[in-house]
């Protein structure tokens, strides 16, 4: 550094500090300087360390795939609603399941009594499966199945509807959630103790790495994380933390890095400041690849990649004048594909207090594609590249995220943080203060806390529930378990307990006993004999 | 006075009753919280062994009349004479039906946490 360096702080310049969410201060003024030491200067696009994006040619080829969920109650409907987008050109079909389903209990428990279908896709056998995917090519189609907890179970499922259908799974592509550690985190959908929850993971990492190479078995999910109340930075350090867990142990049942890494993939979130979300995403893509090479030795540089989802941003959109947050979808889009992401989903304006219509829908879909199609998003790779405050912010990320990720070593790893409740406790602390943030005005949200204005009430509006619709299936239940083999259920069912005991893949007898029927509660059942279940440690 | 926050159901959205604990024990209130997918059985026996003074369901996921009318139900099968509350994502619509099956108040969606303390220091 020259020592007649000319400086731009707050101080320097009289005006006010400025503060990102993420605690970084930030200059009113950026220079050449500012960007001396960085190594953005010798960066190009789709070359290692990827700072600028895991493609060279980036949108420029293909722009970001739109991915936008809908859930559906029955089996049924799913299967109506799949086969429409298939005709109308979508390969990309995406599942989400019901709360039951998620937490491994059947339809006819009484605890999932109220909820069957009311938030996604009842599954209690693979009978459900066969139903959904009625008439679905396989070989042309990629499914994402929205589920962790009970992950396991509907991948098992997955793969014995391909196998007994004749498929070859090694062709198989699609992708699950299954990321556990996140649920204990946010969203809440565990079910055994963390590290027997990790377990299950691996098993799946494991038995896909074997034989369904172009499956994604885990999507990393910062998303929740931040919804939950993490800032940026935490976002990042602890999704990284997660998916580095999942490689531990992965690589401890001898699985090679360059076989299952450039499987994994993220899922993140887009809402508050726009050069902060930016300078995540390119700081956070830079150390991955770092992490992956250098810590994990991988040598194929796909492995490295850090491929993602980033989208959605629930957590900034406002009931109170809801039109303005077809503004700050639209913001939140141009964050995402500013910052090279491979997938982009918004959440609908309405969604914050009502079922997002059709029209709503529709709005979400064309912000992208107006992006796309009219404001030149694709026309050249990381436009923001050689900003000197983004390539400075971008650098200061690297290093935060690297920081933060110190203080979950500090914790021990991220299970044993995850399972003491010390990540919960500090992200729950923050969701207050950020919480009280916005009600004190010291958070500035417009139509909220400020530029406010007399308006109508909304209400909120749920899916009415169908008891009958819910009834249907407990019936289908019954049907399944007097019509299947009992015997050969039981059998299966012993050999997961004997599977579990061990210490084996559960892949294999999971994949037979659901072959046979077993319904996903009697799977979770014998799981939880065996493992116990997870003690939530309470703070807040 | 002493207020038990608690899960019921399967839904694990728990931003918000962790912020409102947060907001009530920074009131002066002392707060039990029961953790994730409770039954309301438990969640009353929680109650009673800590001796609480109200109980808080915090609902999001629409089962919102379904767990108040089987709280009412196991509240008069212990003949237990509590205060107790739902909150989370409640429809204005609702407020009225919650408060007809017995809840004390219903708080709809978008209830801010000073209102509830305030709520609580009148009681």
């Amino acid at each position: 550094m020259s020592e007649n360096k000319r400086k731009y702080t707050a101080e320097d310049l009289g005006v006010e500090k400025v503060y990102l969410e993420s605690g970084i201060e930030v200059d009113p003024i950026y220079t050449s300087q500012s960007v001396d030491d960085s190594s953005a200067n010798d960066e190009i696009p789709g070359e290692y360390p990827f700072t600028r994006g895991i493609h060279s040619t980036m949108y420029r080829k293909r722009p970001f795939t739109i991915r936008q969920y809908a859930g559906f109650a029955s089996p049924k409907e799913t299967n109506e609603r799949f086969l429409f987008l298939i005709n109308n050109g979508q390969s990309g079909l995406n599942v989400a399941f019901d709360l039951p389903t998620q937490c491994g209990l059947d339809s006819d428990d009484p605890r999932a009594f109220g909820e069957v279908g009311r938030v996604g896709m009842t599954v209690d056998t693979l009978e459900d499966f066969e139903i959904a995917f009625k008439n679905i090519d396989l070989d042309k189609i990629t499914v994402s199945l929205t589920v962790n907890g009970s992950a396991i179970v509907a991948i098992a499922m997955y793969i014995a509807l391909a196998e007994k259908a004749g498929y070859d799974i090694g062709n198989l592509r699609g992708t699950a959630q299954n990321d556990i550690l996140k649920e204990f985190i946010g969203r809440g959908t565990w079910i055994f103790p963390v590290d027997k929850s990790v377990k299950l993971v691996v098993d799946t990492i494991e038995y896909c790495a074997k034989h369904l190479p172009k499956y994604s078995p885990v999507s990393v999910c910062g998303y929740h994380i931040r919804e939950s109340g993490a800032n940026p930075i935490q976002e990042m350090a602890y999704a990284f933390c997660i998916a580095k867990a999942y490689t531990d142990g992965a690589l401890s049942r001898g699985i090679d890095i360059d076989d299952f890494a450039s499987r994994l993939s993220f899922n993140f979130d887009i809402y508050g400041n726009l050069f902060e979300q930016i300078a995540k995403f390119r700081g956070g893509r830079r150390l991955w690849a770092k992490i992956i090479k250098e810590e994990y030795g991988a040598k194929n540089d796909k492995s490295c990649w850090l491929r993602m989802i980033a989208g959605g941003g629930g957590g900034g959109l406002t009931k109170e004048q809801p039109e303005n947050n077809i503004v700050r979808s639209a913001y939140y889009a141009l964050i995402s594909a500013l910052s090279g992401t491979q997938t982009m989903a918004l959440c609908s304006y309405d969604e914050a207090y009502t079922i997002p219509t059709e029209h709503s829908a529709e709005i979400s879909l064309r912000t992208m594609q107006i992006m796309i199609h009219e404001m030149g998003i694709c026309d050249t790779v990381d436009p923001l590249g050689g900003s000197y405050y983004v390539e400075s912010l971008t650098d200061r990320f690297e290093k935060e995220i690297k920081e933060e990720m110190k203080t979950v070593d500090n914790w021990e790893g991220i299970i044993n943080a995850v399972a003491t409740g010390k990540i919960q406790e500090s992200v729950s602390k923050q969701a207050y203060e950020r919480e009280m943030g916005i009600q004190t005005g010291n958070v500035e949200k417009v139509g909220v806390n400020i530029f406010t204005r007399e308006e109508e009430k909304k209400d909120v509006q749920f899916h009415p529930y169908n008891q009958e619709a819910a009834n249907k299936q407990i019936e289908k239940l019954r049907k399944i378990k007097d019509s299947r083999n009992n015997d050969n259920v039981a059998k299966c069912l012993a050999s997961i307990k004997t599977d579990a005991e061990n210490d084996r893949n559960l892949m294999p007898s999971i994949i037979a006993a659901v072959k046979e029927y077993s319904t996903i509660g009697e799977i979770v059942q014998v799981l939880k004999d065996v493992y116990g279940e997870f003690e939530e440690p309470i703070f807040f | 006075m002493k207020i038990l926050l608690s899960k019921p159901g399967l839904d694990g959205h728990d931003v918000g009753v962790k912020v409102l604990a947060h907001g009530l024990k920074d009131a002066g209130f002392d707060v039990v919280y029961t953790g994730l997918r409770k039954s309301i059985e438990t969640i009353v026996n929680i109650a009673t062994e800590n001796k609480v003074d109200a109980i808080g369901l915090s609902i999001l996921s629409g089962t919102h009349l379904i767990l108040a009318k089987r709280m009412k139900t196991v509240l008069d099968e212990n003949n237990m004479d509590i205060p107790w509350f739902v909150g989370g994502n409640i429809p204005l619509v609702d407020v009225k039906k919650l408060e007809e099956i017995g809840t004390s108040k219903a708080f709809a969606t978008g209830t801010k946490v000073e209102e509830v303390v305030a709520y609580f220091k009148e009681m």
